[in-house]
């Protein structure tokens, strides 16, 4: 067998050696996994969970990046399929000159589609569209014992199907999927946009607003000082129309180009993102947003993905590499927001793009980390002196208010701590038993979290 | 597994009553571990209570540095109570007298085989495992001693020297694997094994001893000194003329 690979999550920390194969197609991918040996087994696709979700040490990681093809858009039905390896920055180009587009795309258009399956992946319209999970009409699940199962949300094994939807890969190796599309008249997003002062006053622009635009998302300041704290720039949006577009654009709508990326350079220097340099990156992108600015048209990749116009921005956190912390907790639960801001701003905690926002419906998927309520993400240096104290402290809150993490983010939650937050666990393992009674399908993130 | 903030699930302590061995499984308990293996001779049968106050399971289990035969099925055993080792720290050892050693050949050949080559088949039975696993951390406790060996200690020293070496190149084995080796290089620390030699200067106590090793494995470090200092001390003794170093009393 060939030599192990080190392989980390996005946020490059504690990185695990196993042996990595690239299917190209089903066979290939079955053929890999009846391989597996006593370390198991787990499908890869992008690297974009932030922790430890795509690595299996010492085991056998199925690369899933060529298991790709042309996306194939039936406007009959208004779905596109595609094998589980394409990005869907590919199926959003494939789309988007067709005059569609997809139903949810998290914050990076890097992700695979069987990735953004296995993660129930949200993104700006949650609270009007659910997470992807809403959106799969069928999909392929390769399974350890060499089965192929096809799956939906309306007939046969509806179960299974759930159970990989945000099941983290643990189910088997999606191999292909079909979710529903819908028409846009052009490439661009027709945003509105508002700066708050404080974090009361944009917890009440965006409950009264929220449910007037298909997209909203908030950048949050953490860092800014006592009545500050919690200023934000909130960005809302539609698909805009043609008549929405300016001239010029007006005579090429859906051109979409989204321009080739710049690089991070390949090494920052340790603690170069600090309470200093964060707040002042802060302070200058909250004043340089608009206090009020209505009807921009904007590209969709620019909206939807700022951060993929630099590739390889998570080096900016230098060789300790950072963790994301995301939660949710149910409306109502405002205070937690406020303890955690208040926490993070005490402690000097340089969190860089924290990011608020509304969920609205949930899909049944047991693992499936969107339930209606306010979620808030954040991105820290892992080498913060009292990181593990301070988030530790969070997610008692977090739990006690009836919330949760989420599990595509996490990298250092404690075991009991998550099984407490996902009640469908115990249910959602009988269910993988069915599939993979062995206990072959396995990631670093299901030994630390005792998942499986 | 290690999680990204440095936080373990398991610790294996070889050399299960090591007072340094103690203090830096205690550390990692506080960290988040929740579960530790006492590996000794006749194995830990009244471990430390501080454990179960913070919340993680103990084991223990019979371990021989002399039996070298056994040291594959140590580590097993092991693996079998918790699963997989997230640190396995390497703190067993035997610091008898210089002038006893020099009279009874015997013995001293004994000590060196606990200190040195006890070391030797448990850490490649470690590595195997480390290895297979595709992560975790070797922890050894070495000591100045054999950074440069003195005249006053010369037989545990060049253990010490030869472990040294070892874990090295042990390190270097098991780059890219993603398992690590972590040297650690003590200097006087005050317990009962050292209850006999007089304190010398830099001394640590095993919670400083701890503390470096929890940095250590929290960073990329390869080698750590305790107390820090003792890094460049050495530096200087290393280049002492030999005729000097003869002459030290100690």
């Amino acid at each position: 067998m060939s030599r192990p690979t080190l392989l980390s999550g996005w946020g490059r920390t504690a990185p695990t050696a196993a042996h990595v194969v690239r299917p190209r197609t089903l066979e290939q991918a079955a053929e890999a996994l009846a391989q597996a040996g006593p370390r198991g087994a787990l499908a890869r696709g992008l690297g974009r969970s932030y922790g430890d979700a795509a690595q299996a040490a010492g085991g056998l990681v199925l690369d899933c990046t060529e298991l790709t093809g042309p996306p194939r858009l039936d406007t009959e039905r208004q779905e596109v399929t595609a094998p589980a390896g394409t990005s869907l920055e590919r199926i959003i180009a494939h789309l988007l000159r067709r005059g569609y587009f997809v139903p949810v795309t998290p914050g990076t258009g890097h992700v695979t589609l069987g990735g953004a399956i296995a993660a129930d992946v949200h993104g700006k319209n949650h609270h009007a569209d659910s997470s992807i999970g809403a959106h799969v009409r069928a999909l392929t699940l390769l399974t350890p014992a060499g089965e192929v199962h096809r799956l939906g949300p309306d007939g046969g094994d509806t179960e299974l199907f759930w159970a990989t939807v945000g099941g983290m890969g643990l189910t088997g190796v999606v191999t292909e999927a079909t979710i529903g599309v819908h028409p846009v008249e052009t490439a661009y997003a027709r945003v509105d946009t508002d700066r708050t002062r404080d974090l009361d006053s944009t917890l009440e622009l965006m409950a009264r607003t929220d449910h007037a635009y298909r997209y909203t998302v908030c950048w949050v300041d953490l860092l800014a000082r006592g009545g500050s704290l919690g200023r934000s720039v909130l960005t809302r949006a539609h698909h805009a129309r043609r008549a929405d577009l300016p001239a010029p654009q007006r005579r090429d709508p859906l051109r979409h180009r989204p321009g080739a990326p710049l690089a991070a350079p390949p090494w920052a220097p340790p603690r170069l993102l600090n309470r200093w340099t964060v707040g002042a990156f802060n302070t200058a992108y909250y004043n340089a947003a608009p206090l009020r600015r209505r009807g921009q048209a904007q590209p969709v990749s620019g909206f939807f993905h700022p951060l993929d116009a630099v590739q390889g921005w998570n080096r900016v956190y230098g060789r300790h590499g950072f963790v994301q912390y995301q939660f949710v907790v149910p409306f109502g639960e405002e205070d937690v927001l406020r303890a955690v801001a208040e926490g993070l701003a005490g402690a000097g905690a340089p969190s860089f793009l924290a990011v608020l926002k509304r969920m609205g419906e949930p899909t049944p998927g047991p693992l499936s980390f969107p339930r209606p309520g306010w979620t808030l993400a954040l991105d820290l240096p892992a080498d913060l002196p009292g990181l593990a104290r301070l988030l530790n402290g969070f997610d008692e809150r977090v739990l006690s208010a009836g919330g949760r993490l989420y599990l595509a983010k996490d990298s250092r939650a404690r075991p009991e701590t998550v099984h407490a937050m996902y009640p469908g666990l115990s249910a959602w393992r009988a269910t993988r038993a069915r599939v993979d009674p062995g206990g072959v399908l396995v990631s670093d993130l299901a030994r630390r979290l005792e998942l499986v | 597994m290690r999680d990204s903030l440095g936080s373990v699930r398991t610790v294996l302590l070889l050399g299960g009553r090591s007072e340094i061995g103690l203090a830096v499984a205690e550390r990692l308990v506080r960290e988040g571990a929740r579960e530790v293996v006492l590996a000794a001779r006749g194995g830990v049968g009244d471990p430390p209570s501080v454990f179960e106050a913070l919340g993680a399971a103990t084991h223990s289990l019979e371990f021989d540095a002399e039996a070298a035969d056994t040291h594959a099925a140590t580590v097993a055993a092991a693996v079998e109570l918790v699963g997989d080792l997230d640190v396995v720290v390497d703190a067993f050892g035997v610091l008898g007298e210089q002038s006893e050693y020099e009279a009874d050949p015997l013995s001293a050949a004994r000590a060196a085989a606990v200190n040195y080559t006890g070391h030797v088949s448990v850490g490649l039975s470690v590595a195997a495992r480390l290895r297979e696993q595709g992560h975790g951390a070797l922890v050894v406790l070495s000591s100045v001693a054999g950074v440069r060996v003195r005249r006053a200690n010369f037989v545990y020293g060049s253990a010490k020297a030869g472990l040294d070496g070892f874990a090295q190149g042990l390190a270097d084995s098991l780059h890219g694997s993603g398992a690590r080796v972590l040297v650690v290089r003590p200097g006087y620390v005050a317990t009962q094994m050292s209850r006999h030699v007089d304190p010398a200067p830099f001394p640590a106590t095993p919670g400083q001893v701890a503390d470096v090793v929890s940095r250590g494995l929290r960073g990329s470090a390869t080698t750590v000194w305790a107390p820090r200092v003792l890094q460049p001390v050495f530096a200087g003794m290393r280049m002492m003329p030999r005729t000097l170093w003869r002459r030290l009393g100690r």
